[in-house]
Formats: C-alpha cells, sequence, structure tokens
C-alpha cells in the first residue's frame, strides 16, 4: 500500500517550469530516494509535495487529497528536512527540537528522549544556539527536529552534502532505525546515488523535470546508462 | 559646561523621574522591536495606536468605570485592534517595497490622528490615573507613588512579556515565525497569524505606555508624537533586533536625558532631545548594531 501517490505533479518558478509532470509513489515503511544531476528537479519534487513551491497534479497522502500550504502538510503528518536543513539557527537547539514537535499535543519527553539516544552529542549542546553547531551536528538537528513530530512521511534534501563519511554513516543509521522504530515511510534526494540506493528499497531517476529511470534499487544498479552517468563505474 | 547646584537626594529623585521616563519609552520601543523582528516595518502608527487606546480608557472612565475596570478593557481591545490592522492593512502589502510599508503605516498614523479629532476633539484633557501624585520616603528620598506605579506596571508587563516569549509553545513560536518564516510553515506553525499576533501584542504594550504616560501629560491626539521619537531612538540604541535592548536602551535612555537636562546648563529642556540623538549618534559611529544588536553567528 501506498502512504505517498504523486499523479502529474508540474511546479514553476515564475515562468520557469522545473517539473513537467513526475508520477512516483512511497510505500508504506519505504525508504525511495530520488536520484539525478544539479538542476533535474529533486529539491522541487520535495518542495512540491510539503507546498513550499505552488504545484499542480494530484497528490495523494494517507488516502486523502495532500493540501498545498506547507503548515497543512505538516499538520498532515509530513516532515520536510530541506536544502540548507531547516534549522532555526537563532534559536537553542533545545528551542528547535520543542518547534519540531508543534503540531503534537502534550509533553514531548520521550520523543527528545530518543533523538539524544541517536545523536548524544547534542544533549550537551541543548542550550547552545542552533548556528554554532558544526556542519554535522547541524544536520543532526535537522532531523532530530523532523524525527519529534513523529511524521508519518519523512522527506529529506540531501542529508550528506558536505559532511564527513563518517558522519554521514551516523546519521543513515540512525535514519533506518528511527524509519523502522516507527514504521514511516522516507523520500530521500541524494547526489551521493550509491549511498541511496544502499539505503533505498527502490529509486526514481529525473531528468529536466521529468522520472526517467524507476525501479528498485537493484535493477537500477545494474541499469548500464544510471551505472554510467550517477553511479561512476 | 555650566553645572547645576548638586544633591544627592534631588540627585535620586532626578534619576527616578529618569526610570520613570524611561519606562514608557522602553514599553513602546519594545512594541516597535517586536513588530520589527517579525515583519521587518517600522511601524510609525505605533505612537497613534497607543493614544487611540488611551482614548477608549478615557471614554470609558468618563462613563464611570474606574481605572483598573477600564484597564483589562483596554488591553483586549487594542489587541484585537492590533490583530486587526495586521489583517486588514498590513497584510495587503506584505512583501512589498520596505518605502511601500513605511507609506502605509505613517498613512494609517495620519488616519488614527484624524479620527481621533473628530470622535474626542483635538483639546488636552485631564487623564486620570490610578497612581496617587504624593511622595513616599522611599530610603529618606521623597519619590511620587504614581512614578513607582508607572514603572511597577510597566516592567511587571515585560517581564510577563518575556516568560511568555520563553516559556510557552505559543511564544516559541511567535519567535520562530520572525527569525525564519519558511522553516516555521514547515513545522506547522500558521506564520501569518503570528505576524498579526505580533502587532496585537504591540498594541498592548502601546496602550500600558499611553494609559501610564496620560495621567502625567495631557491626553490629546498628539500625545505620543514625541514620546515615539524617543521610543525609535531607544529602539535604535538597543539594536532594533533586540527586545532586551529596547528595554534597556528605553531606561538608558529616559535617565540619560532626564539626567542631562537637569544638570548641564544649556541642554536643559528644549535641547533635551538633539542631545539624546547626538549620544546615539555617537554610540552607533561606534558600535553600528545597538546596544544589543547581535550579529547571528552562523558555521556551514
Amino acid at each position: 500500500m501506498s502512504v505517498l501517490e504523486l499523479h502529474n505533479v508540474e511546479a514553476r518558478y515564475g515562468p520557469v517550469k522545473a517539473l513537467h509532470g513526475v508520477s512516483l509513489q512511497v510505500g508504506d515503511g519505504e525508504l525511495v530516494a530520488v536520484l539525478g544531476a544539479n538542476g533535474a528537479g529533486k529539491t522541487t519534487t520535495l518542495r512540491a509535495i510539503s507546498g513550499t513551491v505552488r504545484r499542480s497534479g494530484d497528490i495523494v497522502f494517507a488516502g486523502k487529497k495532500l493540501p498545498r500550504r506547507p503548515e497543512s502538510t505538516a499538520r498532515a503528518g509530513i516532515a520536510h528536512v530541506p536544502e540548507g536543513r531547516g534549522t532555526f539557527s537563532e534559536l537553542s537547539v533545545w528551542d528547535n527540537l520543542r518547534l519540531g514537535a508543534y503540531t503534537r499535543r502534550g509533553r514531548i519527553k520521550q520523543e527528545t528522549q530518543r533523538v539524544f539516544e541517536f545523536f548524544p552529542q547534542l544533549e550537551g549542546r541543548r542550550d547552545q544556539q542552533a548556528g554554532t553547531l558544526s556542519g554535522g551536528e547541524q544536520q543532526m538537528l535537522a532531523l532530530s527536529r523532523a524525527m519529534m513530530a513523529r511524521p508519518r512521511l519523512l522527506l529529506l534534501d540531501e542529508p550528506s552534502l558536505g559532511l564527513a563519511p563518517i558522519v554521514v554513516k551516523v546519521i543513515f543509521e540512525a535514519l533506518e532505525r528511527m524509519k523502522s522504530a516507527d514504521g514511516m515511510s522516507v523520500l530521500v534526494v541524494e547526489q551521493n546515488a550509491n549511498l541511496a540506493l544502499a539505503h533505498a528499497a527502490r529509486a526514481y531517476v529525473l531528468e529536466v523535470g521529468n522520472v526517467v529511470v524507476e525501479g528498485t534499487s537493484d535493477e537500477l544498479r545494474a541499469n548500464e546508462s544510471v551505472r554510467r552517468s550517477y553511479l561512476g563505474y | 559646561m555650566v553645572l547645576a547646584a548638586f544633591t544627592w537626594t534631588e540627585f535620586a529623585q532626578q534619576l527616578a523621574a529618569g526610570i520613570r521616563e524611561g519606562a514608557i519609552y522602553a514599553g513602546l520601543a519594545l512594541a516597535i522591536v517586536i513588530i520589527y523582528r517579525s515583519t521587518r516595518v517600522i511601524n510609525f502608527a505605533q505612537g497613534e495606536m497607543a493614544t487611540f487606546t488611551t482614548f477608549i480608557a478615557w471614554s470609558l472612565m468618563n462613563h464611570g468605570l474606574s481605572f483598573w475596570t477600564a484597564f483589562p478593557i483596554v488591553l483586549a481591545i487594542a489587541f484585537a485592534g492590533g490583530v486587526a490592522i495586521e489583517r486588514v492593512v498590513i497584510r495587503p502589502v506584505e512583501g512589498a517595497p520596505v518605502v511601500t510599508v513605511v507609506i502605509v503605516t505613517l498613512g494609517l498614523a495620519l488616519l488614527l490622528n484624524g479620527l481621533m479629532s473628530v470622535i474626542w476633539g483635538g483639546a488636552n484633557r485631564q487623564f486620570h490615573g490610578p497612581f496617587s501624585t504624593r511622595t513616599i520616603d522611599v530610603a529618606g528620598v521623597p519619590i511620587s507613588v504614581q512614578d513607582i506605579g508607572i514603572v511597577a506596571v510597566s516592567v511587571g508587563l515585560v517581564g510577563l512579556l518575556a516568560l511568555f516569549f520563553r516559556f510557552t509553545k505559543l511564544g516559541l513560536a511567535l519567535r520562530a515565525a520572525a527569525v525564519n518564516p519558511e522553516s516555521s510553515r514547515l513545522v506547522g506553525i500558521r506564520v501569518g497569524w503570528m505576524l498579526a499576533l505580533g502587532w496585537g501584542i504591540a498594541a498592548v504594550l502601546g496602550a500600558v505606555a499611553g494609559m501610564m504616560i496620560a495621567p502625567v501629560v495631557f491626553l490629546d491626539p498628539n500625545m505620543m508624537q514625541t514620546i515615539l521619537l524617543y521610543a525609535f531612538a531607544a529602539a535604535v540604541l538597543g539594536g532594533l533586533d533586540s527586545p532586551i535592548g529596547a528595554v534597556v536602551g528605553g531606561i538608558l535612555l529616559g535617565v540619560t536625558i532626564t539626567l542631562l537636562g537637569r544638570y548641564v546648563g544649556f541642554i536643559g529642556s528644549t535641547l533635551k532631545l538633539p542631545a539624546a540623538l547626538m549620544l546615539i549618534l555617537v554610540l552607533l559611529l561606534v558600535r553600528p548594531g545597538g546596544l544589543f544588536g547581535r550579529v547571528a553567528v552562523r558555521r556551514v
């Protein structure tokens, strides 16, 4: 059963069309990757889903039509870690986590304990301004902030960007564990196709705003042109 | 420089008067900063909004209500009015060039000023405050109850606001919407409403400042105009972006100009404002961000 379905979604920035009718599905509890070169429309696909760019076409989320405003998609159960991470750099780590749980009612102790378990170094920096964290810690905070909402679907934009391999490993391991604990679905955009295919069950390849290849990770790794263009061997 | 005769008792009284002045500037400066932080708009109508609500208080008291009965009613009206102004007047020009928005707030100031003249007339009116003007003895210095009351109410309000912003979920959402509207939407915050709430809170601060100062001066449609200038100066002194800065800037400014006006002969009461602005100019040359203007630290 799929939790998210895009049917012919189009999006534009002013006169420039960035998505030319993208269709894709994400299954319940599935991790799906979106691959492609710069400007292929990967980021725009995520933004069209969360509502941070105007779009046309149908998006069905958990069996219902998805609203178009970002605050409404957040309330519907979608957490988006955008390009640039979307943390509140002027606020403390703790306030960032509180904000992540904004749509939740009641106490959030369980959630904060959980993210501190995954990323112990954040706990020591609870009261530090988020903007002063290292790049890796900021990415951990971005993921933690999203997890505080206990989303049904997580949209992740380039989580590995600019980070050391060891940090990337920590983040993806935490992501996998959080995903299986919550039964959450994940749609991740990555430049690093090898990394993405290692964790994703399926993937889509975008070129200039269109889906050109789709399949399981194994199928994509076996695909000659995907291998040459995106995997580099 | 011609220094006036000096006694410690008088100095303490002047200090108290300065803090009272400063408390009023601080409240209004805080209102300016709250709106500036969330919408990047300098609200030139802040003074007129405050005076308007003070007139409402005057009318209520004229109909037999006591000050403390009228007080919460006026605050509620101010809050609703602030929210309504944001929704109706400011919202349509959201995202327009700064000059457009500035002109809109100036227009709003003129409109409110005219409305006040139409409704209440332009004459000075006596506004009976809640505090007596008699003095009590504080550590050997006679200080008026009114001054103490004004400072207590202003400081109390600022303290309550600080607690609200720091510890409540709504306060946190207001801060988040001000510093990062994009990310705020992604966590489910209705940013448009947060901006409107900010205007409501600013209007409440203005209303309190108006009702506190009206018994000291006289109530007329232009009552807040000079005070608003001082409040702007206080906000800039504190760093425009910093709520704490606005409060500290307000008190500092009030104390400085009161003492300058009293003790530096040639300044007197006529040159107080230019003297204060000179000081701020010099300070800004040294610290362009103001006293508390913070340059956000960011690592990538």
